[in-house]
């Protein structure tokens, strides 16, 4: 009977007690592609009945494996079929009654964010799809769980810009439906180029056509424990840093594999993937702009960056993949703004501009993400903005999405509060020249080649 | 099945005496305990088996928490699967 060591147990715990480890989320993907009714109340009922059928015990479950573990599970969460595509057979105008009934099974399941308000249009749109785009801004001001998402581009069909063009006013429409709420409305819904369809975390989670008719997805974090590993290794090379977060994210990862594959177990769910994203929340200690620095930066945002972000997130993703037997959804470090402690006393030190995040999505996951911008920033501009964002997605064959925050009435030097996991943003400025005749000009641009690779 | 407990914080007298006693009351076998310093913490690891345990995991998680305070210490009882998934290969 071999015993572990005690240096090993007593680590582990303190990666639980003052590192924030825990695991992000297990969320559970339903498929509703098999309801249909051309009457949107009967389509309603049966999707409130099948995901509270299907969930009932998620939040339960997660709860005693919690116990049992020790270890915390932050967020139980639900992801359902694109709703464009489960609306499109009923013959209603809005989809909000929909994203009511999403909200009223979060509510009876216990679950804090349910995803898949969304729809899918990166090469045009079909019935339902634009039916779902313009019933955003109401479904996201009457519900409080509901998340949205819409993928405007790939890197096989390219960028949809008429698709684009209507995401800056429905962000737009979104934040002034919300405005006596910060906007909140916007920090719940996500523009994606190369959306995956098994991302467990939230805004942008939902449940792709591919999968199963039930999977369970697992999201792992951890920032604080990789800052710490680095400060313990003190003076090293950049190889060996490396090698320190290859071997924390094993670690972490193992622990996401370990409650997944006991949850889907009893569930009776097949375990999907382990989610190996970074994913900071606004906590003191849980911070992966604080990573950066802690590898040697003066503040997160200054010449640098870039290439330390890239090396993290490459290397969290080589010490990960070992560690579990499916590895998939967005996988990599997050750099949601107003989510990060950090990168909040970055932007407020001047030190993090919009266009050094832009470029720091490139080599990480996500994009453009937590950003709250003027209350008068144009639809257009946003429009450019999100653009700007996908192409770097597009060309990159990665995922990269927006999810920006225009705060109605406020400008440069106020924020917005969220609070909770969402945070606190600090209004970031942004460019005002405008794009605007670009934008108009709608249309596709093409994908790109896959040859001549500079 | 097995479960670890480990207890952190200062030294003092009657730790082992009060954990022991709440495990014997419901029916847990100590298997093995080792004592470590580990910056600057006082650190005891019990390995115990809580296959025959009365009652049910939390409970006896709680119980044990409990004592911890008790002696102004933290105690922790998580199974073993999760330090055999994190220091295993």
């Amino acid at each position: 009977m071999a015993m572990i060591n005690t240096r090993d147990i007593l680590e582990t715990i303190k990666m639980i007690e003052e590192e924030h480890l825990d695991i992000r989320t297990i969320t559970m993907g339903i498929s509703l592609r098999d309801l249909a009714s051309d009457d949107i109340h009967t389509l309603c009922d049966k999707i409130y009945d099948k995901i509270t059928r299907r969930a009932e015990k998620l939040v339960a479950t997660g709860e005693s494996i919690e116990r049992e573990l020790g270890i915390p599970i932050i967020n139980k969460r639900i992801s359902v079929t694109p709703i464009a595509m489960v609306g499109a057979s009923t013959t209603a105008l809005s989809y909000v009654p929909i994203a009511q009934a999403l909200d009223r099974a979060a509510a009876a399941t216990g679950v804090n964010f349910i995803g898949g308000f969304s729809a899918l249009v990166q090469k045009g749109f079909a019935k339902g799809d634009e039916v779902l785009l313009n019933s955003i801004p109401e479904a996201l001001t009457v519900t409080d769980k509901v998340c949205s998402s819409v993928n405007v581009a790939s890197t096989k069909a390219g960028i949809n810009l008429d698709a684009v063009s209507l995401m800056g006013h429905i962000i737009k429409a979104t934040a002034e439906m919300t405005k006596d709420n910060q906007s909140m409305g916007c920090a719940k819904l996500v523009v994606f180029a190369n959306a995956v369809d098994d991302n467990p975390f939230m805004a942008g989670a939902f449940h792709g056509i591919g999968e199963p008719e039930t999977v369970l997805n697992v999201g792992v974090s951890g920032p604080g424990v990789v800052q710490s590993a680095i400060r313990r290794a003190g003076d090293c090379s950049i190889g060996e840093i490396a090698e320190i977060i290859k071997k924390t994210a094993f670690k972490i990862t193992r622990m996401g594999q370990l409650v997944g594959s006991l949850a889907s177990e009893r569930l009776g769910v097949p375990f999907g993937i382990v989610d190996l994203s970074l994913a900071p929340t606004p906590a003191v200690g849980d911070s992966v702009a604080r990573i950066l620095e802690e590898v040697g930066l003066e503040s997160c945002g200054c010449c640098g960056t870039t290439a330390i972000l890239a090396m993290l997130n490459d290397a969290v993703k080589k010490g990960g993949v070992m560690a579990s037997s499916n590895v998939g959804g967005l996988s990599g470090a997050f750099i949601p703004v107003s989510e990060d402690e950090g990168m909040i006393a970055a932007v407020r030190a001047g030190a993090l501009s919009m266009e050094k995040l832009e470029a720091m999505t490139a080599v990480c996951s996500v994009g453009i993400d937590m950003v709250a911008v003027p209350g008068d920033t144009s639809a257009e501009v946003i429009s450019g903005l999100i653009a700007d964002e996908i192409a770097i997605g597009v060309v990159n064959t990665k995922t990269t999405a927006v999810r920006v925050i225009p705060a109605i009435g406020k400008g440069v030097g106020d924020s917005v509060e969220f609070g909770g996991l969402l945070g606190s943003a600090p209004i970031m400025p942004i460019s005002t020249y405008s794009p605007a005749k670009f934008i108009h000009r709608g249309g596709r641009i093409p994908a790109p080649i896959h040859s001549l690779k500079n | 099945m097995r479960a670890v407990i480990t207890v952190v914080g200062k030294d003092r007298t009657g730790i082992i005496a009060k954990l022991s006693d709440t495990l014997y009351r419901n029916n847990v076998n100590i298997q093995d305990i080792s004592q470590n310093v580990m910056d600057d913490m006082f650190a005891m690891v019990m390995f115990v088996d809580i296959t025959n345990c009365v009652v049910d995991f939390s409970q006896l998680s709680s119980e044990l928490d409990k004592d911890g305070q008790s002696l102004g210490m933290k105690v922790h009882c998580m199974h073993e699967e999760i330090f055999d998934a994190m220091h295993r290969i």
